[in-house]
């Protein structure tokens, strides 16, 4: 069988391929076969017969077809993809890729199945292109083990594993994954509670998922390798999502009271801490300075008493007479010289009292050291007169 | 002529040939009639004789198929209605039973399946409330299922593989009803958070206020102590000191008090010139 041999009659197989499609050289391709096989037929049919001619040529033609046809059962598989071929229906290979020879139709069949590209089947929503993710909620909706309702989308993906039972099991692959998907993530959410599946148990579920899908899809036989499943989307229905943000800002609001009261603590706590140093640095300080002022005083009678106790009557009445001066001096003085004269004295105290406060404000406004002009009544007893006082408002 | 004689004679043998084999592929189940009699089924795929005009073949889809019914509502043992979407995947198991049960028909096939697992679910369900349903029963709904429904199925010549579960729902009027539980539940969550917040930040707070007054109380502890403490030191020193001479102390403080009282011009003394400053005011002595 020379013609199986791809390089024994120089011809590669892929211009064989194309000669099928391509009239134009059909023509030249049966010529150079018939010039290379022309010999063995004619040889055998040959033999001195008279109409030789016409069946040599009949000859030529048929093994020409007969090459042609055997040609066509050349086919190439390729790189991640697999060749599944049946004689007569019946299964009998399934081949690797690169360049593969089969008995050509009808009694071989090929079917060339990928099993290198990731497909994905898309539970509870459809990626439409540019309309971007719209959501399936026959699909996606459903009940969790503590009746309530959750969103969620599932992307499969999957390859074909074993390309025999991928084409002759099942009949519609695709759909029965899907089919199948639906039943298996049901059933997983339907035993988690709703909490567990929107939250801290996403990939757990998603793992559950894929065993559960790989398992049923094996009993079928179906030839199929779930890659991964993607938990695209598990959120509460649309119904329900205002409250359920709420929930969360709630939770956030519980952070932000929180923080509140930590920024009143922080700032109530040190500014009280200060206060309370200050009221104790001020009693410190009392303290430092009344004791400082009664070493002071009492150092300053200690030296005046060594002093006294020297001279006592002339330090005695030296004191004295200074205080008296000072306290005259600086005071509105009223003498009053009634002794056994008059029973009734007649005092104008309040207006006294009123005009030296008088005289001293605007003494105050007008001068500058009021006390060193101090005023002095004098009330004789004869006169009952007051003549300096006049005198000192008028200057 | 002879190359037409070759001709035809080639066709013919081709026709004949066709005429008399057929094939049954991987994913085919054949029946051979003879003159409308089942004659053989059990067919291997793979290329088979028959009599031409004499022998018949039919052939029906192997593969496993699917039975996809509509939603349908069912009642539970508590009287609740749920909406169930299920698929039955099956497939030929007896080809003379299926072909003489259905005519070998797939939607018939299917209208009688789905009769089959219809009555069938119905059964399982009035047993189970929604709660076994969704979460805990189901593949103890799906082997029941299956075996309940498997004598049937025989009859009609088929092989359960799968009987699955797609969607258990709950009416709408229901889901409704169910959203607003689930609103409330998640208003009961979202208060408890909120006053949780407040109850922290009360306590935060009033720890702060709390942590205030103590220390505030505790500085004026430690003041008037230092001011006591103070005022002692400070009245030792003076009672050691002026108790060396009182009479002098007296003199001395009242001097010093005096001049202290009597400072302002408004104050105003009214004085009689016998005292011992006016000793000498009146006439020298």
């Amino acid at each position: 069988m020379s013609w199986n041999e791809p390089g024994g009659d120089k011809k590669d197989p892929w211009s064989g391929r194309k000669d099928e499609n391509g009239p134009p050289d059909l023509d030249e391709v049966i010529r150079s076969f018939q010039e290379k096989l022309g010999g063995i037929f004619g040889g055998g049919s040959g033999g001195g017969d008279s109409e030789g001619g016409s069946i040599k040529g009949l000859g030529f033609l048929a093994a020409g077809a007969a090459v042609l046809w055997g040609l066509s059962g050349f086919y190439i598989v390729d790189e991640g993809t697999r060749g599944v071929e049946t004689r007569f229906g019946a299964y009998s290979d399934t081949t690797q890729p690169g360049l593969n020879w089969r008995f050509p139709s009808p009694i071989d069949q090929v079917q060339i199945v990928d099993v290198q590209n990731v497909q994905v089947v898309e539970v509870g929503y459809r990626s439409g292109g540019r309309q971007g993710a719209g959501s399936v909620p026959r699909e996606a909706l459903m009940l969790t083990k503590d009746e309530n309702i959750v969103d969620v989308r599932l992307a499969v993906q999957y390859q074909v594993k074993d390309a025999k039972n991928y084409v002759f099991n099942l009949l519609n692959p695709t759909a029965t994954l899907k089919q199948v998907t639906e039943s298996a993530e049901r059933g997983v959410i339907g035993h988690s509670t709703m909490d567990f599946v929107l939250t801290e148990g996403r990939s757990e579920i998603v793992a559950e998922i894929q065993t559960e899908i790989q398992k049923v899809m094996d009993s079928y036989e179906s030839g199929i390798l779930i890659t991964t499943v993607n938990l695209q989307d598990a959120q509460p229905p649309e119904q329900v999502q205002g409250a359920f943000e709420d929930a969360i800002k709630a939770r956030e609001d519980e952070q932000r009271y929180i923080n509140e009261a930590e920024a009143y603590s922080n700032e109530v706590v040190p500014v009280a801490r200060g206060a309370a140093s200050r009221k104790t640095q001020e009693a410190e300080a009392y303290k430092e300075s009344i004791i400082a002022k009664a070493t002071g005083e009492v150092s300053r009678f200690t030296q005046l008493l060594t002093e006294y106790k020297k001279a006592p009557v002339v330090t005695r009445q030296r004191m004295y007479l200074e205080s008296m001066e000072s306290v005259l001096s600086n005071t509105s003085t009223v003498m009053v010289d009634v002794k056994g004269s008059n029973n009734m004295l007649y005092l104008p105290l309040d207006k006294l009292g009123n005009r030296s406060a008088n005289t001293t404000a605007s003494n105050n406004a007008n001068v500058q050291q009021p006390r060193s002009i101090p005023q002095k009544t004098s009330i004789n007893n004869s006169s009952r007169t007051t003549t300096r006082g006049r005198d000192v408002r008028g200057r | 002529m002879r190359q037409n004689t070759i001709l035809i004679a080639v066709g013919a043998l081709f026709f004949i040939v066709s005429a008399c084999v057929f094939t049954v592929s991987e994913t085919e189940r054949a029946i051979k009639f003879r003159l409308g009699e089942v004659i053989e089924t059990d067919f291997k795929p793979g290329l088979h004789g028959k009599l031409p005009f004499i022998n018949n073949v039919k052939k029906f889809d192997s593969r496993i198929l699917t039975m996809d019914s509509k939603p349908e509502r069912f009642l539970t043992s508590e009287k609740k209605n749920v909406i169930v979407d299920s698929f039955v995947k099956w497939k030929i198991a007896d080809v003379k039973t299926y072909y003489t049960a259905v005519a070998g028909d797939t939607n018939q096939a299917n209208i009688r399946l789905d009769q089959i697992i219809k009555d069938a679910f119905r059964s399982e369900f009035s047993k189970r409330t929604i709660k076994q349903l969704v979460s805990s029963d189901r593949t103890a709904i799906r082997t029941a299922l299956i075996t309940l429904s498997t004598p049937i199925a025989v009859k009609l010549g088929i092989e359960i593989v799968d009987v699955q579960v797609k969607r258990i729902d709950l009416p709408s009027e229901v889901s409704s009803s169910v959203y607003r539980r689930m609103e409330a539940e998640r208003e009961r969550v979202a208060r408890e958070f909120r006053s949780q917040g407040k109850e922290a930040a009360e306590r935060i707070r009033a720890d702060a206020d709390k942590q205030r007054q103590i220390i505030m109380a505790n500085a004026f502890r430690d003041a008037e102590m230092l001011r006591g403490s103070g005022d002692a030191t400070a009245a030792d020193i003076y009672a050691k000191n002026y108790g060396e001479d009182i009479e002098f102390y007296t003199f001395y403080r009242s001097m010093n008090a005096y001049q202290r009282t009597f400072r302002k011009p408004g104050d105003m003394l009214v004085v009689e010139p016998d005292s011992d400053f006016f000793k000498y005011f009146k006439k020298q002595k």
